[in-house]
């Protein structure tokens, strides 16, 4: 209550590099994300309690995944259980507030889980202000099939971020992405559908033709993407629960390609390429006429909305180079954003309307960066041989983005970096992979 | 001329063998290299075979880095497989555009297609007709030289015209 509800997202000091928290506060925990960590929290995640003996497995799994979201973030650090002075061995018990300070602990995660004969599991959890003394918010509990167990540790997880940060959670979503094998000069693509932290992977194409750059619709149940099963690039539309896949009405002699769901998960952008010259589209996923929105004889491609549908971003050639232009939904006059030196492709608005994250491409280097949607206070995330393709977790805090190596053995993977630019980590997938687009949370 | 510039590619070739594909000529794969089951065909030295269309008049242009305009060399070439076409009008062209790796994915599909799309219109002006023609982007997905130097970015840069009998699909 009086803890971090009160925390407004006001005067965002994006890039200041000062510690987010204080080692020997006084006020409430809290950590602002914004500010860029340097000292990650540190914080006890438990083994949570096994209220029956069939809940056994399941309550070490689900506190190491709570950990590893926690953790992951770079925004904690998991204290080692071996540096327990107390041991949680019920989830009602007192918590020794003194037993927990010693070892410096910020906050504690205590939780139980039982598992019923109907292949059920229930989790309930806890979070304490080890300074404060204080538990945070209420306790929580979820339900699910014990199948669904990972989903309910990162449900808990998200709750945990979310109170001590103030801001949405990230951890139960999901991945679209490109898995890649073979040769670089002959490779096989399939579309795979994963955990945001690569677990639960499968696979939603086969490997027959080439298939790039999906992305969900806002509510995660489609994934638009291009596919050459029709022999040239053609934009599809697949059900995730279903995998029936379908291509999207438009002439069947046109090239189209990078495609994105607008907010209402009924209109799709595009590029239509016709007679080598390629602009933006946009028509209704269930068919009916395209709309056309640009009309010139550069290279119009990448288009996305804002998070509100008025306006679309997108990278055009106009100008001689790559550059980043934002114009009204209809379409009409569009205003260049980016002013900086090189080239920038691939803009995507965050899902809180503050930002565009992009690709910029500039003496020989490619970076992930974002700027605010007007193109200034422009700051580059990465640098590498080959970044491209940013997404946008859901809470507009993280991005994930292909990197690609280089040489002959040169395979892509998918990392993510926090808009602080810190934290950079490889997503774990099986194989190389590209082209990642994280759905917004889970229901 | 012609022959000097081909030995000129021999040469260029043989010098960048470690990063090239040797199977340049094979059928290795979904036509995205140009790759021709030369064993199917007649042989290369019949004028008339896609066999002496691909390797003798040059099935290939190339581009210099994100441009699509056609080099004087490139035009050399167009304007033989344009003669070539005209001569043995029952067989159709697939043009592929192909972008090297140093763009991002999507800029790279309209880059191929802009390249596909200039080999397409200068056949069209020596007389071909453009019902026997089809353009096809593959952007950066199909290189044809797999190392990360300029040397095999300049080979990737390409537009393929893949000769097929009968018509287009």
């Amino acid at each position: 209550m009086r803890l971090i509800r009160t925390l407004s997202l006001v005067a965002l000091c994006l890039g200041a590099g000062l510690p987010a928290i204080a080692q020997d506060r006084t006020g409430p925990l809290r950590i602002e994300i914004t500010e860029g960590v340097i000292e990650p929290l540190p914080i006890a995640v438990p083994t949570f309690v096994a209220e029956n003996p069939a809940a056994q497995d399941y309550a070490t799994s689900i506190a190491q995944v709570i950990a590893a979201d926690l953790a992951g973030t770079g925004l904690f650090r998991e204290i080692p259980k071996e540096a327990f002075i107390s041991q949680i061995t019920s989830f009602d018990s007192t918590i020794q507030y003194s037993d927990w300070k010693a070892i410096n602990a910020q906050a504690v995660v205590t939780g139980a889980v039982s598992a019923s004969s109907d292949g059920r599991i229930t989790v309930k959890f806890r979070v304490f202000d080890v300074f404060s003394e204080a538990q945070l918010g209420e306790g929580l509990q979820f339900g699910g099939a014990a199948g669904s167990w990972r989903r309910m540790a990162h449900k808990v997880a998200d709750a945990v971020y979310s109170r001590i940060t103030g801001e949405g959670g990230y951890f139960d979503s999901r991945v679209v992405f490109v898995a890649e094998s073979g040769p670089k000069d002959n490779r096989l693509k399939r579309l795979g559908i994963m955990d945001y932290d690569g677990a639960n992977v499968q696979y939603l194409t086969d490997n027959s033709s080439i298939v790039l750059a999906p992305r969900f619709s806002p509510s995660g149940d489609r994934v638009l993407y291009t596919s050459y099963e029709t022999g040239s690039p053609r934009v599809f539309v697949l059900d995730v629960g279903t995998v029936q896949r379908r291509a999207l009405d438009v002439p069947a002699e046109a090239m189209t390609f990078a495609p994105r769901f607008g907010p209402d998960g009924q209109t799709v952008l595009f590029s239509l390429s016709e007679g080598g010259n390629s602009d933006l589209y946009s028509m209704n996923i269930n068919g009916g006429s395209m709309q056309r929105l640009t009309s010139t004889p550069s290279i119009e491609t990448a288009p996305g909305f804002s998070p509100d549908g008025s306006q679309i971003v997108f990278e055009s050639d106009r100008s001689g180079t790559q550059q980043l232009y934002v114009m009204p939904a209809s379409g009409g006059e569009p205003t260049r954003i980016s002013f900086g030196q090189g080239r920038y492709g691939t803009p995507v608005w965050s899902p809180r309307g503050d930002l565009i994250a992009f690709t910029k491409q500039s003496n020989g280097r490619f970076h992930i960066g974002v700027m605010r949607t007007d193109g200034s206070e422009e700051r580059l995330l990465t640098a590498s041989f080959l970044d491209e393709g940013p997404t946008w977790s859901p809470n507009g805090r993280v991005i994930m983005f292909t990197r690609g190596t280089q040489g002959a053995g040169g395979e892509p993977a998918l990392y993510s970096v926090d808009i602080t630019g810190r934290n950079l980590r490889k997503v774990s997938t099986d194989g190389p992979a590209s082209d990642p687009a994280w759905s917004p949370l889970l229901k | 001329m012609k022959l000097h510039s081909k030995a000129t590619l021999l040469v260029l070739a043989i010098g960048l063998a470690a990063c090239t594909n040797p199977d340049r000529f094979g059928a290795s794969g979904a036509g995205a290299n140009g790759g021709i089951d030369s064993g199917s065909m007649s042989g290369v030295n019949d004028p008339s075979s896609p066999a002496y269309f691909q390797q003798t008049i040059g099935d290939r242009v190339l581009f210099a880095v994100d441009q699509s305009t056609l080099t004087p060399e490139a035009t050399q070439t167009l304007t033989l497989q344009a003669r070539w076409l005209a001569n043995n009008p029952e067989f159709t062209a697939l043009i592929e555009g192909h972008a090297d790796e140093q763009g991002t994915r999507e800029y790279n599909l309209a880059l191929g297609a802009r390249r596909a799309n200039s080999v397409m219109e200068f056949l069209v002006s020596q007389g071909v007709s453009p019902a026997r023609l089809k353009t096809i982007t593959y952007g950066k997905e199909r290189p044809l030289a797999v190392c990360s130097d300029e040397a095999c970015y300049a080979q990737n840069r390409r537009a393929v015209t893949v000769i097929a009998a009968g018509g287009l699909s």
